[in-house]
């Protein structure tokens, strides 16, 4: 018990309470945050029609329902479909602006981060509203192809900020060397800057699919039965009723979320062991 | 060329001129795809929101020649006669080929029972006069006579109309002219704004509240201990918004483990409602919008050397004030940050009080979505998400301004 405290001996009273109180809002916060997610999970297992505990009894049975389900996979596979899609476009684009935004100061270059920034800020009912008159008439409504464009839009922020981010720590002697040595720049960029901040691009990427595939409101307004998502698929069951098929598919979710985050975590480690050894 | 630089020493400047104009070049040539991407899928449907809350081309697009005789006409009394008579044949056109319901729908968000006027009116209407066309408009619906309805049948014929922007803040343009606030009953709009910025407020305020003292202990532990309670708080952080609202009606409902635990503790007699109103909403709301707060904190806390706060406790300072006037002050570059990025995405919230609030509980964006979606009065729902994104981007610009846009970091 000490040591967790980590107190001198001759620590005051009220110094103890201090420390045991800050420990317990720390414990409550953190409760606060994990446990409602992983409530959903046992829930999944039920055997029962309700989303209750105790659970009557184990079963898989929800999660067959939910995989025998063609609206559910079809779901899937679009939200699939469209965050690669954007991921793609976005880390591209991100990427690209990202090297350029880093080099040399030029005239509007905060404006421009702004304007970059700015799809992360603004509210996504007026981004879904705005992308729903504008694609209204060029048959862009009720397509994969729109909702993959106004998610790229909407995943290049968080490119931008992550590869950014790895570049500050770039050394620019390295592309200079390999300049003075007779490299292109093409070569130079994908020899010597793409394999240093590659983890911030595949950072930067895993943001990308994670913003796309996780959006509901513009899938909303611009997706049909046709091209439903995965996230409006759980809107509408949130919505209508709640059953287990929803607890199911929010624990699928979960492990995704759990896999997308260790390989985040493995990704910074990576980045601060390289830079560790500058 | 080593010895051409030492022979004309001029050179090297313009050299260095051009390198620098070759990198600002580059530069720009590298940001251009995403500015261009941006500009066409992004602003340009934002700029277009922006213009349809202005739009008024219902009437003047079915019924020009009405449009422009009443722009044409000073607004005093009534319209002259070219005006009834254009409006009459105009009339007669547009409930042939059907289109007048766009019109008869324009004129209905001012005087509520102009869609039956209009269809009435034009029902058999005659193709001469019964002497002036005045007087045969007249003598079909009184309302032809009335100054009033030529005065919102003025302000609807004008390209552009301040109507919808007015309303969005409960003010419209009286008979004289002039701005007025519309009557209390109709009157919802401030409200709904003001209930949005109360919402973020609180939800800010409990985020910060939680969320300080817990950054503030992962600060201080060492960095192994730190990294691993740092995944609690990232798991939400990468777990869909939907399946957190979703596990928060679970949570929260009547036969719900919250509800269960209360009861068995003996603190309620009776299940209490937790969900589909103002409680749901903050407690869904603070979860999903902590880790936006924990994390700038977390890493201004990390900056933070511990020797200022051991200075001043030698130097006599209780611990309490050596955290107020020591430690506080340098976290306030956290804080500002977290607030206002919690806030700034708290305004813009619509999924989660859509599934877990009540009808007093719907935030501006709801009612953005419900006049595009349901209503279909997109001039309305353009008015709003306008004024939204007003609010939206001034606060963004003192993000801009106090933090830097290039200090918004995740993860």
């Amino acid at each position: 018990m000490r040591s967790i405290l980590n107190l001198p001996p001759h620590a005051t009273p009220a110094q103890r309470a201090w420390h045991v109180g800050l420990w317990a809002i720390t414990v409550l916060v953190l409760g606060f945050l994990v446990l409602p997610i992983l409530v959903i999970v046992p829930l999944s297992f039920s055997s029962g029609s309700f989303l209750n505990f105790p659970l009557p009894g184990l079963s898989l049975r929800w999660y067959q329902e939910l995989l025998e389900s063609e609206r559910w996979l079809s779901s899937l596979r679009n939200s699939v479909v469209v965050a690669c899609a954007a991921t793609l476009l976005a880390t591209v684009l991100g990427t690209l602006a990202a090297l350029g935004l880093q080099r040399a100061s030029f005239p509007g270059r905060s404006l421009l981060l702004a304007l970059v920034i700015s799809p992360m800020v603004v509210p996504l009912v007026i981004v879904a509203v705005g992308v729903y008159f504008f694609y209204a008439p060029l048959g862009l409504t009720g397509s994969l192809v729109g909702l993959t464009l106004a998610h790229t839009a909407l995943a290049v922020p968080f490119v931008v900020i992550t590869v950014s981010a790895t570049l500050q720590g770039f050394d620019a002697n390295l592309s200079r060397a390999a300049a003075s040595l007779g490299a292109d720049p093409a070569t130079s960029f994908f020899r010597i800057t793409l394999p240093i901040i590659l983890p911030g691009v595949v950072s930067g990427a895993l943001f990308a699919f994670v913003t796309s595939f996780d959006e509901v409101v513009v899938a909303l307004f611009l997706t049909g039965p046709q091209e439903r998502t995965l996230p409006r698929q759980m809107f509408d069951g949130i919505r209508e009723n709640i059953s287990p098929v929803i607890a199911a598919a929010a624990t699928l979710l979960i492990v995704l979320s759990v896999l997308l985050m260790t390989v985040m975590e493995a990704l910074r480690r990576r980045g601060e062991r390289l830079r560790g050894i500058r | 060329m080593p010895g051409s630089a030492s022979e004309r020493p001029v050179n090297l400047k313009a050299q260095l001129r051009r390198t620098e104009r070759r990198r600002k070049l580059e530069a720009a040539a590298l940001v251009a795809p995403l500015f261009v991407f941006l500009a066409v899928f992004f602003l340009a449907p934002i700029g277009l929101m922006l213009v349809r809350s202005v739009d008024n081309s219902e009437l003047p697009s079915v019924m020009p020649d009405t449009a422009a005789a009443l722009r044409a006409w000073d607004g005093a009394g009534l319209p002259p006669e070219e005006a009834f008579a254009a409006f009459a044949r105009e009339l007669a056109a547009g409930q042939r080929d059907r289109s007048l319901s766009g019109v008869a729908k324009r004129l209905t968000y001012e005087i509520p029972n102009m869609r039956s006027v209009l269809f009435a009116t034009a029902r058999g209407l005659p193709d001469t006069p019964d002497g002036t066309w005045r007087q045969t408009l007249t003598a079909r619906n009184p309302a032809w006579g009335e100054p009033e309805t030529w005065a919102v049948m003025r302000r609807a014929a004008a390209p552009v109309t301040p109507y919808y922007l007015l309303a969005a803040v409960d003010r419209e343009i009286d008979a004289s002219g002039s701005v007025v606030r519309v009557s209390a009953d109709r009157a919802i709009y401030v409200d709904i704004f003001a209930r949005t910025f109360w919402i973020a407020a609180v939800v800010t305020a409990w985020c910060l509240a939680l969320g300080y003292p817990l950054a503030y202990k992962l600060a201080s532990l060492p960095p192994r201990v730190s990294n691993l309670l740092m995944i609690l708080v990232l798991l939400p952080f990468w777990t869909s918004i939907l399946v957190r609202t979703g596990a928060w009606v679970v949570l929260l409902q009547r036969e719900g483990p919250i509800n269960e635990a209360l009861q068995w503790i003996g603190l309620i007699g009776e299940p209490i409602q937790l969900v589909y109103n103002r409680v749901g909403v903050y407690v869904a709301m603070v979860h999903i919008l902590l880790p936006f707060m924990v994390l700038p904190l977390y890493s201004v806390m990390r900056g933070i050397s511990p020797v200022y706060v051991r200075a001043a406790t030698s130097l006599g300072a209780t611990p309490f004030t050596a955290f107020r006037r020591v430690y506080l002050p340098q976290t306030v570059p956290g804080v500002g940050a977290g607030c206002l990025l919690v806030f700034i995405l708290g305004v813009g919230y619509y999924i989660t009080p859509a599934l877990v609030g009540g009808a007093g509980d719907q935030m501006v964006s709801y009612f953005v979505a419900f006049f595009t979606n349901q209503t279909i009065n997109w001039g309305m729902a353009a008015a709003l998400g306008s004024v939204l994104l007003m609010a939206t981007l001034l606060l963004y610009w003192v993000y801009a301004r106090l933090v830097g846009v290039d200090r918004m970091r995740m993860g």
